[in-house]
């Protein structure tokens, strides 16, 4: 008979019901799509963030130390410290490599154009370096999709073009130069004697930082006029990287002070201090660093937007509870006489908080499963519109969701409920 | 001589300064059929909610079927009236979204267990047996009445508590209902019939009349089954 009663309540009451399906989807729906967002948000506002530049700089391990210790940047222990170019392919090959998005090497030298006495930095560096990965994976990585916020005038330069040059806007607007002028370019090689190229400017560039003062040519042009090959001076990375937390600030002042258990939850969780200690193991003598206002801006970015994600979530589920609540009692008020009359035929309030609270749970798991498809719909729309890619549909959201519906229903309930435990059969039966 | 079914001693009931009821006392035999008679405000619904467990005396010792009811609480109330008490409200009081058979057994459901073949016997015996499958608007008023009396029945209780049977029924589904209560009190059902009504009042074998609250007058029907027949007065 139980089963009767909610049949019959359910069919024979559909718009009512049906409203509270509605208000319920409407609810669900934002929760889901906030929830499966916000779920992603980590992924896809780290994505967003690393069009910015890199967030982990790699520096010979001397050079490293002099410049953290004493801000030496220049001269005998810091220049003449490098890199071995042939093993930056290996980073692709660290644990966290898939969050490796791209890298770039550079090797920075001073040079003189068209016989000026001023000199100008010369930054050799990969645009876009097609490599094998010993992983057997092939990876095209180099500055065009690491700075990609540059304003380039002109195209990029290939790596393999060994006559062209690129110039930063300050120092192009300083010598006057426009694209197709050849520039002669001397660099003082290791062995004592300048070497001088002719190169054609195929773009400028406008870095927006110290950068737009020199001039950029494939890392091989630089290595030969300098007599450094196979050397780089520095690496910059780009990597996907979770915020840094308690245990990856300890891990990052000293990794060997974790327990083993601490040490594997770091080691095998995306943060930018384990992901630079990986690349660490793959280079010889290298000191890879976060760059910690990148890492720290991006930690920060994340944990607000995140924030804000739960805070609609909570808000739309309230609205939800708020109008569900409105509607259960309205219904309950309006079926005062039937729940008079169960009472007055024998029914306990228990029986009778059941049917109403069945005949409300089918109705909202009916909205919930309804807004839940709809929030998913709305999750990709949000993804495409402000991400451009689509949000990954998380499992763990389901159940959460189904606790959500279960709470605001019951939560929601809870005033029509007291005010059906209160009502008097006499009250209600008795229409004179 | 049969015993008592109800029995009201210096039965009040009080809201706050108001006495709706004032020093009740009466009897209901098994098998009797009492009409409870008096105007609006003079106490009748007061009395039949207290008959009806749905309420309690301030004042005064209420048993039914020899137990005291008067100082039951609630849930007890609630045993007592699901166990003993048939209810037919004058507004019917169906569940619009039931149809007549589930009206019939949700009576049931709460009594004991639903059983659709009782049921629907029980629609029989109010000669509702074909529309056992019709929700109650497609039923008409008299229909309706009834269906509530089928469900009053079902759990074949020890009293039938009727509140204005009649008061939203054209005549010819007032004779219905009356003809119903007749064959119930042929069978030995106890019925109190609470009415402002004379003509149906004038159905009862013993009527009791109430103004202001007091009762006035407890008389022998000497006509039951007549519509106009005047009452002899007999004592209590």
């Amino acid at each position: 008979m139980f089963f009767r009663m909610i049949f019959g309540a359910v069919t024979r009451q559909k718009q009512k019901l049906l409203m509270m399906a509605c208000t319920m989807a409407l609810g669900i729906s934002l929760a889901t799509a906030m929830l499966n967002v916000m779920l992603d948000v980590g992924d896809k506002v780290n994505q967003e963030l690393k069009t910015y530049g890199a967030n982990i700089m790699v520096e010979p391990r001397g050079a490293s130390i002099l410049s953290d210790l004493y801000g030496v940047r220049e001269g005998v222990g810091v220049t003449d410290k490098f890199l071995i170019e042939a093993e930056l392919p290996r980073i692709k090959t660290i644990f966290w490599a898939f969050n490796i998005l791209d890298f770039a090497p550079y090797l920075p030298v001073q040079a003189r154009a068209n016989d000026s006495p001023e000199h100008v930095t010369l930054l050799g560096t990969w645009f876009s370096k097609h490599l094998d990965i010993p992983t057997g994976e092939q990876v095209d990585t180099g500055i065009i999709n690491l700075k990609s916020w540059w304003e380039v005038q002109g195209a990029w330069l290939e790596d393999a073009d060994e006559s062209g040059v690129m110039a930063g806007a300050a120092f192009a607007a300083r010598r006057g130069l426009k694209i197709g002028d050849t520039l002669s370019v001397a660099v003082m090689h290791q062995d004592g004697r300048e070497r001088v190229a002719q190169l054609t400017v195929r773009a400028i560039y406008h870095a927006g930082d110290k950068a737009d003062d020199g001039l950029l040519a494939p890392l091989a042009v630089v290595q030969r006029l300098s007599g450094l090959e196979g050397k780089v001076r520095r690496i910059e990375v780009s990597a996907l990287t979770t915020p840094e937390n308690d245990l990856a600030r300890r891990a990052a002042q000293n990794p060997h002070s974790l327990s083993r258990h601490e040490w594997e939850i770091w080691y095998c969780t995306a943060y930018v201090s384990a992901i630079a200690y990986q690349i660490d193991e793959v280079l010889t003598d290298s000191r890879a660093k976060p760059v910690l206002q990148v890492a720290a801006s991006e930690g920060a970015i994340l944990q607000k937007t995140q924030l804000l994600m739960l805070l609609l979530t909570l808000l739309s589920l309230a609205c939800s509870a708020l109008a569900i609540s409105n509607l259960v009692t309205a219904n309950v008020m309006e079926r005062s006489t039937e729940i008079g009359l169960l009472k007055a035929l024998g029914a306990t309030n228990g029986q009778i908080s059941l049917v109403v609270l069945a005949e409300i749970l089918i109705a909202t798991l009916i909205g919930g499963a309804l807004g839940y498809a709809a929030g998913i719909g709305l999750a990709q729309l949000i993804g495409h519109s402000v991400f451009g890619s689509a949000v990954a549909i998380k499992g763990l959201v389901i159940p959460i969701i189904a606790i959500l519906i279960l709470v605001v229903t019951i939560g929601g309930s809870i005033p029509a409920i007291h005010m059906l435990l209160r009502l008097r059969p006499t009250e209600v039966l008795h229409g004179r | 001589m049969k015993k008592n079914i109800l029995e009201l001693h210096e039965v009040s009931m009080f809201y706050g300064q108001v006495k709706a009821l004032q020093n009740i006392t009466f009897n209901v035999r098994e098998g009797e059929w009492l009409a409870i008679m008096g105007s609006s405000g003079s106490g009748k619904t007061t009395l039949m909610n207290i008959i009806g467990c749905l309420n309690k005396a301030t004042h005064g010792a209420v048993f039914l079927d020899g137990e005291k009811i008067s100082r039951l609480n609630a849930r007890d109330l609630t045993v007592i009236r699901r166990d003993k008490i048939g209810l037919i409200f004058q507004q019917f009081h169906l569940i619009s979204y039931l149809t007549a058979v589930e009206n019939v057994m949700i009576a049931q459901y709460y009594h004991s267990m639903a059983d659709e073949k009782e049921a629907l016997a029980a629609l029989e015996r109010v000669g509702l047996g074909h529309r056992g499958r019709h929700l109650p608007r497609q039923l008409s008023g008299g229909e309706q009445q009834r269906l509530c009396i089928a469900r009053a029945l079902i759990n074949h209780p020890r009293l039938i508590l009727a509140d204005e049977p009649t008061g939203n029924l054209d005549e010819a589904n007032q004779n219905t209902v009356m003809d119903i209560f007749h064959q119930l009190h042929k069978q030995g059902s106890t019925i109190v019939v609470v009415t402002h009504s004379p003509d149906v009042a004038a159905h009862a074998q013993r009527i009791v009349y109430l103004e202001f609250g007091r009762m006035v007058k407890d008389v022998q029907n000497a006509h039951p089954h007549g519509r106009a027949g005047a009452p002899a007065e007999a004592g209590r």
